[in-house]
């Protein structure tokens, strides 16, 4: 089936080109951090996770594309998402494979990461996140795939197929819980120690996934055969609207926790992040912008006259994607480290090799997306 | 003759080739064994030149000894090493191993140069340590 | 002396495996030696004779004989010399610490209260990795580079450290540093008894580990001229456990639970040893 994704037009070659292009720049940005060490980021003694795990944490939500049309279509019989399930699977296998390349990049010393395997260790939340993460990619491949290879020969898929679709359900559910248990078991960092954590992870990935699968498949109706149904549109929209709900509201509690318990440890992340501290003020901007874009989002989402228009459903998609990804993919990793174990204000700003390895990163997600998408619009196109 | 035929054959002969370019490349030179020095000052002054373990032992083992003993010595402070004959060394790369084998390029690399690895102890195991 | 070729091939692919990230242990001690080449050598390893015991090492330091700025240099060079610990300058984000000077407001983050003697407010305080006896950077490490020994001490095996640095997310006294660049240029006087590190990996105080094992005492215990003590916490007649039992002690964040085996004595209630 991969060979239809080395058919097709210019606009296609010219964005294939392109994103070739960005993974060489960002390639050889890595190479220079392989080279010279970590210290070509902005990381610090302080801030020691920087851009990298923080678009890994996010993305492990995005992947939550799959199973929230997953679980209507399969669990409830959801007809109008039969068309965008695997578009959804496949945006799940683009950004779990992300996931793995930005934690690759974060390593001092990447060579050594089959160490993970070979010493095993159970108490480390880090070796399940690794094991969960595998399983999803694989899972949401393998259904993926063979659900397109039965559907181009026009059978229906698989009983087994039905049964990994089950365990996926709940194993996506893992993936955020883990993702949230390697932050929130820490006695060091106030800001990440709280048991609601893993209900946020799941919250605003819930928001997150399919708030860009949306995005995508309005891209898609556009420059592609595939157009997407308004049902189903408007389905994946209440999705977002209720799950962007929660994870406001969630984050709203730890908030009243920290401000009306007044413990100062618990306050400082807030303090810093909505008016900086001790005079450093980095994350300012981004937090307000998260906060407005968070509200506007839900606002035009909950709204039924702005939901259903679809000119102003990709923007009220856009805020609650970009609101998450400043939430968790930008604040929520770097201000845990604010007050650093000694209670100074240490900040962190990434190089200019490091976001370049971040967008080469992301464009190799997205030229992975773009041939599964490919391969998908082929077969179906084939067959039509 | 079957379709792209000629193209195919081309395309095979090239892999063939490349295949088997470092074997071509060695055609006619001479298997010239490594011939590892052991003379430093420290083994010279040594009454019996006998390492930890025998010759065969030391060069067909020495990588999982060195496994081993960082793992006694850093996890279980077990910084002594008794061989087969009773003999007691300390663990240590620096004050053990490196004291005597302070010619890394004679001694460690002629081997590994021809088996083509490059291990990378000496980058923080001094050689030599103090000499 | 003449090496056979078959013998190279054997020796290659061992090296290659080991060479894929300091890995081979697990794999090749499983894949033990024919026996008649064991029986030859391989036998065992203990523990030195000289070395010192403890269950749980653990140290007191009398803030008070930390006087002066001197007191202070003496202590953390002595370090920096044993452990081939590399200079940034103080600025620098890639500092690499083990043990150094920290205020009172900074050591103890959380307790400063503002009434307190101005005498403690304005002591300083060598901080350095508290060896826990819960340590959460062991429990994160995903490798086990990080672990505790059976005395107590958290060790490093800097050949294991993949460099996620989960650990220094996870230690609530900052006492890990990362090496995000090649150390060994910054190291002014290499000591050649005691390894560098390579870039990539964590390092942090490791309590001396192996001088201890040599029958000596940490390196900074002996350059305090009396100022610090090192003990088994576990033995009450150890050095440390006396000064516990008379004195008033106090640790960083006692309250998260990790058990840090550092203790201070604070505000002039010094240690008369
Ligand atoms: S002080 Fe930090 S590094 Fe040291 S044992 Fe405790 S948690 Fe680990
Ligand atoms: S940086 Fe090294 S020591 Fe720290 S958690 Fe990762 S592997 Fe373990």
């Amino acid at each position: 089936m991969l060979e239809k994704a080395l058919s097709g037009g210019k606009r296609y070659w010219t964005w294939v080109v392109f994103l070739l292009l960005l993974i060489l720049a960002g390639f050889l940005a890595y190479m220079r951090q392989f080279e010279i060490g970590l210290g070509v980021t902005g990381m610090s003694r302080d801030v020691s996770w920087g851009l990298y795990i923080a678009q890994f944490t996010f993305l492990v939500g995005v992947a939550a594309s799959a199973v929230m049309v997953a679980i209507p279509f399969y669990l409830h019989d959801y007809k109008n998402f039969k068309e965008i399930v695997i578009y959804g699977e496949f945006l799940a296998v683009s950004c779990v494979v992300m996931c793995i390349l930005f934690i690759f990049v974060d390593l001092g010393q990447p060579m050594r990461i089959m160490n993970v395997i070979l010493h095993p260790t159970p108490h480390s939340m880090m070796f399940w996140d690794m094991c969960v993460l595998f399983g999803y990619l694989v899972l949401n491949f393998v259904i993926g795939w063979t659900s397109l290879g039965a559907e181009r020969k026009g059978f229906p898929h698989p009983h087994w197929v039905k049964v990994l679709t089950y365990i996926a359900i709940p194993w996506a559910v893992s993936i955020h819980t883990v993702t949230a248990f390697l932050y929130s078991g820490l006695p060091a960092r106030a800001f990440w120690l709280s048991a609601i954590m893993a209900a946020r992870f799941l919250a605003s990935a819930f928001a997150a996934g399919p708030a860009l699968l949306v995005i995508f498949l309005l891209v898609l109706r556009k420059v592609s055969s595939f157009k997407v149904g308004k049902e189903a549109l408007q389905a994946l929209a209440k999705i977002v609207a209720y799950a962007m709900i929660a994870n406001v509201f969630f984050f709203l509690l730890e908030v009243f926790t920290a401000f009306y318990s007044r413990i100062p440890e618990d306050m400082a992340a807030f303090q810093y992040l909505f008016g900086g501290l001790d005079g450093k003020h980095n994350l300012v901007p981004f937090m307000w912008t998260a906060a407005v874009l968070a509200l506007l989002g839900i606002a035009l989402l909950v709204i039924p006259r702005t939901r259903k228009n679809e000119g102003v459903l990709p923007f009220a998609m856009a805020a609650v994607f970009i609101a998450a990804w400043l939430d968790k993919g930008v604040n929520l990793i770097l201000a845990g480290f604010v007050p650093n174990p000694f209670g100074q204000v240490i900040q962190y700003a990434p190089t200019a090799t490091e976001l370049m390895i971040v967008v080469g990163v992301y464009a190799i997600g997205l030229l992975i997306l773009t041939v599964l998408y490919k391969v998908v619009l082929g077969v179906r196109e084939e067959r039509a | 003759m079957i379709y792209g035929g000629k193209k195919i054959f081309a395309g095979l002969f090239i892999f063939v080739v490349l295949l088997i370019s470092p074997f071509l490349a060695n055609i006619g030179k001479a298997d010239a064994q490594p011939n590892p020095s052991l003379n430093t000052p420290t083994i010279d002054a040594l009454a019996a030149k006998q390492c930890v373990g025998s010759a065969q032992f030391m060069r067909t083992y020495h990588m999982q000894l060195l496994n081993e003993w960082r793992d006694q010595a850093l996890r279980h402070g077990e910084y002594t090493y008794v061989n087969s004959q009773g003999q007691k060394f300390t663990i240590s790369l620096e004050n053990t191993c490196l004291k005597c084998h302070s010619n890394e390029q004679q001694f460690c690399n002629t081997c590994h140069t021809y088996v083509g690895v490059t291990p990378y102890c000496w980058e923080c195991h001094q050689k030599g340590a103090t000499q | 002396m003449k090496i056979e070729r078959r013998e190279f091939l054997k020796l290659g692919a061992a090296v290659a495996v080991g060479l894929g990230g300091g890995m081979t242990l697990d794999v090749l001690t499983k894949a033990k030696p024919a026996a008649a080449e064991t029986t030859t050598d391989a036998v065992g390893t203990k523990v030195s004779s000289k070395a010192l015991h403890a269950k749980r090492w653990a140290m007191v330091i009398d803030a008070s004989k930390f006087k002066t700025e001197a007191d202070f240099r003496r202590v953390e060079e002595a370090c920096v010399k044993a452990h081939n610990i590399p200079d940034f300058g103080p600025d620098s984000k890639h500092q690499i610490k083990w043990t150094w000077e920290e205020p009172f407001t900074r050591t103890f983050y959380g307790v400063d209260d503002p009434y307190l003697p101005e005498a403690i407010k304005k002591e300083n305080f060598p901080v350095m990795c508290n060896h826990c006896e819960n340590p959460p950077c062991v429990r994160v490490c995903p490798t086990q580079a990080t672990f505790k020994r059976p005395d107590g001490i958290v060790g490093m095996d800097y050949h294991r450290c993949i460099g996620c640095r989960f650990c220094m997310a996870a230690c609530p006294f900052g006492a890990r540093s990362f090496n995000f660049v090649d150390p060994r240029p910054h190291i002014k006087d290499i000591n050649p008894d005691f390894p560098t590190r390579t870039k990539g990996v964590v390092e942090k105080c490791n309590f001396c580990m192996e001088r201890l094992d040599q029958g000596l005492m940490p390196v900074c215990v002996e350059a305090s001229n009396g100022a610090m003590f090192f003990g088994d916490l576990d033995d009450p007649t150890s050095d440390v456990r006396k000064i516990l039992d008379t004195h008033y002690a106090i640790r960083r964040k006692p309250e998260l639970g990790t058990g840090p085996s550092v203790f201070y004595l604070v505000g002039g209630g010094g240690a008369g040893a």
